[in-house]
């Protein structure tokens, strides 16, 4: 169990409530997936699973989870209006109950979203208690993104030496690796590396990967 | 470099140093974030702020409970007609409901340690502070007094009630307010591990039972009589009322029984009143309803 060091983790998050799996998790998880498709959304479709397939709409999970996908924090009144300012911003949503299987959390979200241009993300996240996610999958590949650290996401060519050159741009810019995660659907096709570090990622390290060859794409993320 | 695992370390350092457990906290949150003392201050009277403000809301806001199952009770308490609570003890338990019912609806709260729990610390540390006249520099020292021990709590045994039942929501919250009560009325470090050790034996083993996996029923009330709680423990305490079993000591029999107990009865509402003819129908009803496409 992960030991709690600051007492703002016990009289704290000021969040919106009613519980911090339910609705926090649900934001963080949203606005994970905004953060992975970069831009602005124009259709969502969740997919509740499991205890959240029984009990969103108690919960408010439908409305925190959007609010995440419109990028407001866990701590964000908007949240309680989020389906009409989805509405307002032209977001289509789509709300669907899944059974993914006995293999994920029963706190567990799917989320497909697409911007304008046709870019389709999809991810797999859980809510694993006290506020904490974990985003198991991006687009099929297996993943491990927390959203408690500064991360880097990649999709990129499954070839020698990527991992190598990414993490040497980070190397080079002084950037600290605390946790990262390499995967792959088969062998010689795409592959998806997320790694999670302790500085924040400069728009320079965004623009030096993204010129690697071989790189499809790339993305850094904020803890949320 | 302030340091502490248990409670008895905490009150050692107090009476080291002939001060508040709530100043020894401050220290160590501002060394272990490596932030300044006036910083953390700073966090923590906005985190009273929100609290302030969810009493506020809960009392006057015009909100419903989500999916109409329960209504709303903290108005109606607080202006009914007792026949035992007095004046003050009536607030403490209108407050308590008031912030868990503005929970419920997706109101703006500071988890206290959770969001389920999130009435009783507003509830207590508001109520006290009216009462004695304090000053908010020491009702900002008493929440520093709370989280010291939610955060030995947390560490020592849990504060998820999916890991250890309701004893490490509202318990917790209840043993982190009884302790800054006696802190808030100056009394004696000791008095605080009393006063946290009666009400974490008094609440040990209560389950995590939520009707339809909501936190409306029986959370809310839960969070008054929490609050209820912790004035008990306190005052025994400040009597000179002592706890035969040291609270680090029961802190860890409550580690052992949040592990003993059936995952049924810990927030999974497949147990406890979630199981009853009328919780079933009310889980029913919910699901029901959230499967439906939204408008």
């Amino acid at each position: 169990m992960k030991r709690v060091e600051s007492i703002f983790e016990i009289i704290g998050p000021i969040m919106v409530g009613p519980s911090s799996s339910h609705t926090a998790g649900a934001v963080r998880i949203g606005r994970i997936a905004r953060e992975i498709l970069g831009g602005k959304p124009v259709k969502a479709t969740i997919l509740f699973h499991g205890s959240f397939a029984e009990t969103y709409r108690g919960h408010g999970s439908d409305k925190a989870v959007v609010g995440g996908i419109l990028g407001f924090s866990t701590d964000d009144l908007r949240i309680r209006d989020a389906l009409e300012i989805a509405e307002k911003e032209g977001l289509e949503i789509e709300f669907k109950t899944v059974d993914l299987g006995e293999e994920y959390h029963p706190n567990t979200i799917k989320i497909v979203l697409e911007d304008s241009s046709g870019l389709k993300v999809w991810i797999v996240g859980s809510s694993i208690g006290g506020g904490n996610i974990i985003v198991t999958e991006v687009n099929g590949f297996e993943a491990d993104i927390s959203g408690d650290y500064h991360a880097l996401i990649t999709i990129h060519e499954d070839k020698p030496g990527m991992v190598a050159k990414i993490t040497a741009i980070l190397a080079k810019y002084g950037i600290n690796i605390a946790r990262m995660k390499v995967s792959r659907v088969k062998r010689g096709a795409l592959a998806f590396s997320s790694i999670e570090v302790d500085q924040e990622i400069p728009l320079e390290v965004v623009h030096e990967v993204e010129k690697v060859e071989g790189i499809k794409l790339v993305r850094a993320l904020k803890p949320i | 470099m302030v340091e502490f695992e248990t409670l008895k370390d905490l009150i050692k350092l107090a009476k080291e140093r002939k001060c508040k457990i709530g100043e020894i906290v401050w220290e160590y949150e501002a060394e272990v974030e490596g932030v300044s003392k006036e910083f953390v201050w700073n966090k923590m009277v906005k985190h009273w702020d929100v609290m302030k403000r969810s009493i506020e809301n809960g009392l006057k806001e015009n909100f419903e409970l989500p999916c109409k199952i329960a209504k709303r009770y903290a108005k109606k308490f607080l202006k009914g007609k007792k026949f035992f609570l007095d004046d003050f003890m009536s607030k403490v338990v209108a407050r308590a409901l008031a912030v868990s019912e503005y929970n419920s609806a997706m109101g703006l709260v500071c988890a206290a340690p959770t969001a389920g729990s999130s009435g009783v610390i507003p509830a207590v540390i508001y109520s006290a502070a009216e009462k004695l006249n304090t000053s908010e520099r020491e009702v900002i020292l008493g929440l520093f007094t709370a989280s010291g021990i939610g955060l030995i709590i947390a560490n020592k045994a849990s504060i998820a009630g999916s890991e250890a039942g309701c004893q490490a929501e509202v318990g917790a919250a209840a043993a982190m307010a009884a302790g800054a009560l006696v802190e808030l009325a100056n009394g004696k470090p000791e008095q605080v591990d009393h006063a946290v050790a009666i009400t974490l034996k008094s609440i040990m083993g209560l389950i995590c039972d939520p009707v339809a996996g909501l936190v409306i029923s029986p959370c809310i009330k839960r969070n008054a009589f929490g609050a209820v709680l912790a004035f008990l423990s306190a005052e025994m305490a400040l009597t000179g009322v002592e706890s035969l079993i040291p609270a680090d000591e029961v802190i860890e029999a409550m580690d052992s029984v949040g592990r003993l107990m059936h995952p049924d009865l810990k927030e999974t509402a497949r147990g406890g009143i979630a199981t009853t003819p009328t919780g079933e129908r009310i889980r029913e009803k919910v699901f029901k309803e959230g499967s439906l496409e939204p408008k």
